[in-house]
């Protein structure tokens, strides 16, 4: 029992962080029909413009919240900005183009940050530093958490929060409910229509970020490559939770987190890729729309 | 008959090419001929069912894989002592090899065939963004099933497979799926398909039984991908999980995008190119990956129905286009 809940924190943990990133997929999605393949290299992006801010800024000698709370703020800044110059180089000019080029384009920038990045940054492993000191809380009966645990937990609840209060309580987010309604529509109504997507794009990015080094906070070891498997199975996240939805991609997010935690608990580790995409398979069969997607009127 | 003399005349050609091309170029230049052969057949097989039939599946290394990994342990266990056997009661080696090849290929091609009837019958309900999603899980599925499995090496991948393929074995495989897709063009099967992709409501009130139809694109391209699979495990005689990654797939889904929905000449080429481009850049090595990628993005940027469009190289496409540059003078 006892190491059933403590999978099941570590389940929540990093649940968490998977929705942080699907939730960047289902904003996009919900914008653009686009499955934005870069995604998951934004997020690992996010962890290295944290490990070089923290270096410069000394966080990584001196360790105080205040200066990681910098990081991650700076970092998120940076991959704002990277997901403004991508929307408007990379997706804009294909965006009245088939669905299927700005897939490839999608495919082709996330090969363009993958191997840019090893460029940079060289392929060798990083090693993040520690701009919080670690240490284990007790939950009783057994169970403990680190606190950088509950720090992802409590950051990523509530930058899940903001977001919520960005599209349900303002207006820039009524637009991108608009937008994501219909695109003709939303222009009719004087919604400049551009401007909606690129800022879904920066919001996503920097939600990506975020999770880059929350991420980074527990596992150190940052490379390249780290952002692809994250990035398809936070989009399956998506899926599961049902795309377009934004409570969807938090509980898809979370349950991915969950099952991922359990298999690599109970069953074997080497199982730990495959059970995302059996989730997905089996949800798309029994319910395609998603666990809490509404199933598309279907126009003949 | 001329159909027939035109096969003998091709086998012919590809025999000689066979015999003439290690002895005219470096080991180097042959391996990546037969890559783009292998890669020919990929994006030919997934065109019939991005391009003809406008499904869209993004997992057709994990068909590949099953090709790949059945043959070669076909080859393994049966298709070895076998072809020795027949080399000891007086077969030519290259017949009894080819004999066993073309046993592994048909058994690998038709075990992906299976697959992909087994993925196509449930998941062609769904559409678009769905099934690929669908085809890109299972992709990812059989990779880890093979990561799994310790009898055809797990992690530490397969060696030791006889290198049967050659560049004739390849260049046939080439010939089959081109001539396949372009009789399959110019069929009532093919315009099913085609009528499948640009409005499937219209085609099935017009009687077309639009989920056989999908399935038996799904069927046949998942077959020819084996067939590649095999190829490919015969030609460098080493397989690894890691070939048959989701990065595959894509790599073949940018091959039919940038050669042109629906054109088989137009992925032949983009097959081609995007083999190349690689090794072209090899002397950059650093930036090469970088440079790939940018290409990519510039190039559906500036391109965004493919380099062919669904057009086809043909000799009457290229009368055409030679004529009016005449009249005008």
């Amino acid at each position: 029992m006892t190491e059933f809940l403590q999978q099941l924190v570590n389940g929540i943990t990093w649940g968490s962080v998977y929705a942080l990133i699907a939730l960047g997929y289902t904003m996009v999605y919900g914008i653009l029909r686009l499955i934005n393949f870069a995604h998951g290299d934004v997020y690992m992006l996010g962890a290295f413009f944290g490990f070089y801010i923290a270096r410069l800024t000394g966080a990584a000698n001196d360790p105080n919240p205040l200066r990681a709370a910098g990081v991650l703020l700076l970092s998120m800044l940076g991959c704002g900005i990277v997901g403004f110059v991508i929307e408007r180089f990379a997706y804009k000019p294909v965006r009245k183009s088939s669905r299927l080029a700005a897939l490839i384009t999608a495919i082709g920038v996330s090969l363009l940050l993958e191997n840019g990045g090893m460029l940079l940054f060289g392929a060798d492993p990083k090693f993040f530093p520690q701009i919080i000191p670690s240490a284990n809380v007790p939950l009783g009966m057994g169970v403990s958490i680190s606190n950088q645990q509950i720090i992802i937990l409590a950051v990523s609840v509530a930058l899940m929060l903001g977001l919520r209060f960005v599209v349900l309580k303002t207006r820039v987010g009524k637009a991108m409910r608009a937008v994501s309604y219909s695109h003709t529509a939303a222009a009719l109504m004087g919604i400049s229509v551009d401007r909606i997507i690129t800022f879904t794009f920066v919001l996503g990015s920097m939600l990506a970020a975020a999770a880059g080094v929350l991420v980074a906070l527990q596992n150190p070891k940052i490379e390249p490559y780290m952002g692809i498997m994250p990035g398809l199975k936070a989009f399956v996240a998506a899926v599961l939770g049902g795309i377009g939805n934004i409570p969807g991609a938090v509980l898809g997010g979370l349950v991915m987190g969950i099952a991922e935690v359990m298999v690599v608990g109970y069953l074997s580790p080497t199982w730990r890729d495959a059970i995302a995409f059996v989730l997905l398979i089996v949800i798309l069969l029994v319910r395609p729309q998603g666990l809490l997607g509404q199933p598309p009127a279907e126009k003949v | 008959m001329k159909q027939l003399l035109w096969c003998a005349g091709l086998l012919a050609v590809l025999l000689a090419v066979d015999t003439a091309l290690p002895r005219i170029v470096n080991p180097y230049i042959a391996q990546v001929i037969v890559l783009c052969g292998i890669n020919i057949i990929l994006a030919v097989s997934l065109n019939l069912v991005n391009g003809f039939t406008g499904q869209f599946s993004i997992g057709h290394a994990g068909f590949m894989a099953i090709g790949a990994y059945s043959s070669a342990m076909f080859s393994l266990k049966v298709g070895a002592p076998w072809a020795s056997e027949l080399v000891a009661v007086g077969m030519a080696p290259f017949v009894a090899h080819g004999v066993a090849l073309l046993a592994a290929l048909i058994l690998g091609g038709a075990l992906a065939a299976i697959a992909g009837f087994l993925v196509g019958l449930p998941s062609l309900r769904l559409r678009g963004d769905y099934l690929a999603i669908v085809t890109l899980g299972f992709g990812e599925i059989i990779r880890v099933l093979i990561l799994n499995v310790d009898a055809v090496g797990g992690a530490r991948g397969l060696p030791g497979i006889p290198g049967w393929a050659s560049i004739f074995w390849v260049g046939a495989g080439v010939a089959a799926v081109i001539l396949l897709a372009r009789h399959l063009a110019l069929s009532t099967h093919g315009r099913a398909l085609f009528a499948i992709r640009d409005d499937e409501v219209a085609a099935e009130s017009l009687g077309v039984d639009t989920t056989r139809y999908k399935v038996l694109a799904f069927v046949i391209g998942a077959f020819f991908a084996g067939i590649a699979g095999g190829l490919f495990a015969h030609f460098l005689s080493y397989l690894n999980p890691n070939s048959f990654t989701f990065l595959k797939s894509i790599e073949v889904v940018a091959m039919v995008v940038l050669g042109g929905m629906g054109s088989i000449s137009g992925s032949v080429l983009a097959a081609i190119v995007l083999t190349l481009l690689p090794e072209v850049l090899r002397p950059v090595r650093e930036y090469r990956m970088v440079i790939y990628s940018l290409m990519l993005i510039v190039l559906m940027i500036t391109r965004p129905g493919g380099l062919m469009g669904s057009r086809e190289i043909s000799l009457g496409w290229l009368r055409r286009r030679v004529k009016p540059a005449r009249e005008s003078v």
